[in-house]
């Protein structure tokens, strides 16, 4: 056993990290609000460049032929950077391609594989009820998973757009009618979105919650009140320790669970072992995220509380992440069952 | 990122249960409640079962008679006897994990053939003589005086939480040995034979009723100067080598033994109370509780793994340790709390009258003993300034 990143890990990392840290600084992402969908296509290319939406694909076919554990890492940096679209749907879309047994499922794949594709993911709601999607003016796909089959449902769907979203980033049509769509795939794909938009998300959220963080931590460090930089006061001190215990603990079983995926992958996991890690790992990323990021507005004051501070935004977006596939509320039922 | 064990690890993992599965049924009966004497002569019988296998100090280095194990060995070890119902290193506590590692780092050849063996033997227990009334978290500020007085010191104060006092053969104490300098630089670690005269031990009864603490009152002991471990008003650097140590392991037993309180919660709860609204695991609000604590569980085994990692690469787990702890206390106590609604009316019994449960038979027990895990080895507050000031970078109050 050892559980510490290796070099080639921490180099992919600290790559994206950096990249990231240019490309989409607090300007640049406000700005992608004016975007159809909010996303940045440009970026979407670059990332697919950068192997993000390949990276579990094998090297034969274009891929970087890493696993579930390095994914977290990419994850993390993309929720540090907050950065706006469908990254959960067009990743998982990448992978449809392995096994695919249709031709729809094959064409996003290799679509969304290179960037050329924004893939989105939601539940499939009851017959009747609207169905709210995430960034669909820049969808090229729609991956809807139902109980037993997972649909692509192909734009343009009549739709009206929210005016107000919950995450400014995150821009939300609705469709009051959701059509049915070309099948891609039965039980085995449906259970493969779940744990690894569950896992993504978990991960977009420790990197979310790590951010808001520093940012908390940064801000401590610089304001005076009473005379005094803020953050030798205790109370404020141990509101971010406690915060970053929590960062810090779901960390590790995010990243267990990916490793375990890559286990189960290899054939050398064990099933229940694996879902109770998915499983755990998506409560207490949830946690984390909600902790740090409402810590991260509180300490901020007053100004932390406005729309101007980007505090808000990261909150919303861990807020947005709670609502997709593989959402926490179930893997507390799921975790429930297997005590 | 490796979760997954190599050959060597697996065959130490093998072995070891092995070992235990025959070991494990020949031991006594464990010591009754409170009686001291018979938990000592259990817990250092156990020690010596594991010193005749091989296992004692297990991460010890092998130049003091250990074993020298990996942390992620260590972890297996710990694992293993949690999992096989072995034991707890009880009384052997100061001495293998504490005073032992101690005077192997810092002690002199002498000291380190002298108390080294019989600590891995079983032969001899130690206590610890740190906190003070006045000095808990603030250790450094300790007052018990040691004077010179020719081949040997004068020691006089008080002492409290020494756990195991009744019982023990040595205490590793800290002492002031220069009022004069500031205030951790004149503090000397020294090895006070218990049998000394001038001690007075009076047991100190806990919340949970039992009596593992003592107070201890020194009065004209007399100690030779030989004892010192380091230099005279060293000690306090002495004392935080012992820190030095941490490799992610310390709680590993309490960890995995609140996952299976967990299971065995949820056992008691599937099968009742039967109520008007049917057994407690049919109330979501217990249930889903009983899962985020399930979830919190795995998270810090995760982060144990972690922290053991670092260890194996750094030489210690650095601040994970309280990362940990803070983790762990929270989640610890609120396991206590969803295990009295579990229990319903059987929480105003100490023990478990429903007779569902076929282990830890001790919710009521465990959900007040939890309490003591935000205070006790630095309190939640402390280390929270801890992972403030180390991890975050934030200052200093003053």
């Amino acid at each position: 056993m050892d559980f510490e990143p290796t070099d080639d890990q921490v180099a992919l990392q600290s790559g994206l990290r950096r990249f990231l840290a240019d490309r989409v600084t607090p300007e640049a992402r406000r700005a992608m609000v004016e975007l159809p969908g909010a996303v940045d296509r440009d970026l979407w290319r670059e990332l697919a460049g950068m192997g993000v939406f390949a990276l579990t694909l094998p090297e034969a076919t274009g891929g970087a032929g890493l696993g579930a554990a390095e994914a977290t890492l990419v994850f993390e940096e993309l929720g540090r950077a907050a950065v706006p679209g469908p990254l959960i749907g067009t990743f998982l879309a990448a992978g449809l391609g392995e096994g695919a047994t249709t031709s729809a499922g094959a064409g996003l794949a290799a679509a969304a594989a290179t960037g050329d594709a924004v893939v989105g993911l939601v539940p499939r709601t009851v017959v009747g009820a609207p169905a709210l999607i995430e960034h669909l003016a820049a969808l090229d796909g729609l991956m809807v998973v139902g109980d037993e089959e997972v649909e692509l449902v192909e734009p343009p769907l009549a739709s009206r757009p929210v005016t107000r979203p919950l995450d400014p980033l995150t821009p939300v049509d609705v469709v009051d009618d959701l059509p049915g769509g070309t099948a891609l795939g039965g039980l085995d794909v449906v259970g493969r979105l779940r744990a690894g938009g569950g896992l993504l998300a978990a991960a977009l959220q420790i990197g979310l919650a790590d951010a808001a963080m520093t940012m908390a931590t940064g801000y401590a460090l610089q304001r005076t009140q009473f005379g005094r930089l803020i953050g030798s006061f205790q109370a404020l001190k141990h509101l971010l320790a406690d915060a970053q215990v929590q960062v810090e603990v779901a960390r590790a079983a995010v990243q267990a669970a990916g490793v375990e995926v890559d286990d189960a992958l290899a054939g050398h996991g064990d099933a229940a072992r694996l879902h109770r890690a998915l499983d755990a790992a998506r409560i207490v990323a949830s946690g984390a995220a909600d902790r740090a990021t409402r810590a991260c507005v509180q300490v901020h004051g007053g100004m932390g509380f406005t729309w101007e501070h980007d505090a808000h935004l990261y909150l919303k977006r861990a807020l947005v992440l709670d609502a997709g596939i593989g959402s926490p509320d179930e893997a507390v039922e799921s975790l429930a069952g297997a005590l | 990122m490796r979760l997954r064990e190599t050959a060597e690890e697996q065959a130490f993992r093998h072995e070891l249960r092995a070992w235990l599965d025959e070991t494990l049924p020949t031991l006594p009966p464990a010591s009754p409640f409170e009686d001291w004497p018979a938990k000592r002569a259990y817990d250092t019988g156990w020690q010596r079962r594991l010193f005749e296998a091989g296992y004692a100090g297990i991460s010890w280095p092998q130049e003091y008679g250990g074993r020298g194990a990996t942390p992620s060995e260590e972890l297996i070890f710990l694992e293993e006897t949690e999992r096989a119902g072995a034991p707890y290193v009880g009384c052997n506590f100061v001495s293998t994990l504490h005073a032992g590692p101690t005077i192997a780092a810092e002690g002199t050849p002498e000291q380190r053939a002298r108390y080294l063996p019989p600590i891995l033997r079983g032969d001899e227990v130690w206590c610890q003589g740190f906190s003070e009334p006045e000095a808990g978290s603030d250790l450094a500020s300790l007052r018990t005086r040691a004077v010179r007085d020719g081949d040997h010191y004068v020691v006089t104060g008080q002492k409290i939480w020494t756990s195991h006092a009744q019982v023990a053969d040595f205490c590793e104490l800290l002492v002031r040995t220069d009022p004069d300098a500031p205030r951790h630089r004149g503090i000397t670690w020294m090895i006070m034979p218990m049998d000394s005269a001038g001690i007075e031990v009076r047991p100190m009864r806990t919340l949970t009723g039992e009596s593992e603490f003592s107070e201890m009152f020194l009065d004209e002991v007399r100690i030779p100067v030989g004892n010192v471990v380091g230099a005279e008003n060293d000690g306090w650097r002495v004392a935080m080598v012992t820190f030095g140590f941490e490799r992610g392991t310390a709680f590993v037993g309490e960890l995995l033994g609140s996952m299976r309180l967990l299971t065995d919660l949820v056992e008691i709860a599937r099968k009742g109370p039967a109520g008007p609204r049917g057994t407690a695991w049919d109330d979501a609000g217990i249930r889903r509780e009983l899962a985020v604590v399930g979830a919190e569980l795995d998270a810090q085994w995760a982060l144990t793994r972690r922290n053991v990692s670092r260890a194996a690469r750094h030489g210690n787990a650095g601040v994970g340790g309280s990362v940990f702890k803070l983790a762990y206390h929270e989640t610890r106590q609120r396991l206590g709390e969803v295990a009295l609604r579990v229990l319903g009316r059987a929480r105003l019994a100490l023990d478990d009258p429903t007779g569902l449960s076929s282990r830890h038979l001790d919710h009521v027990h465990q959900r007040l003993y939890a309490l003591s895990l935000s205070i006790a080895a630095g309190t939640a507050q402390v280390q929270r300034n801890i992972v403030g000031e180390r991890l975050l970078g934030l200052p200093k109050e003053r």
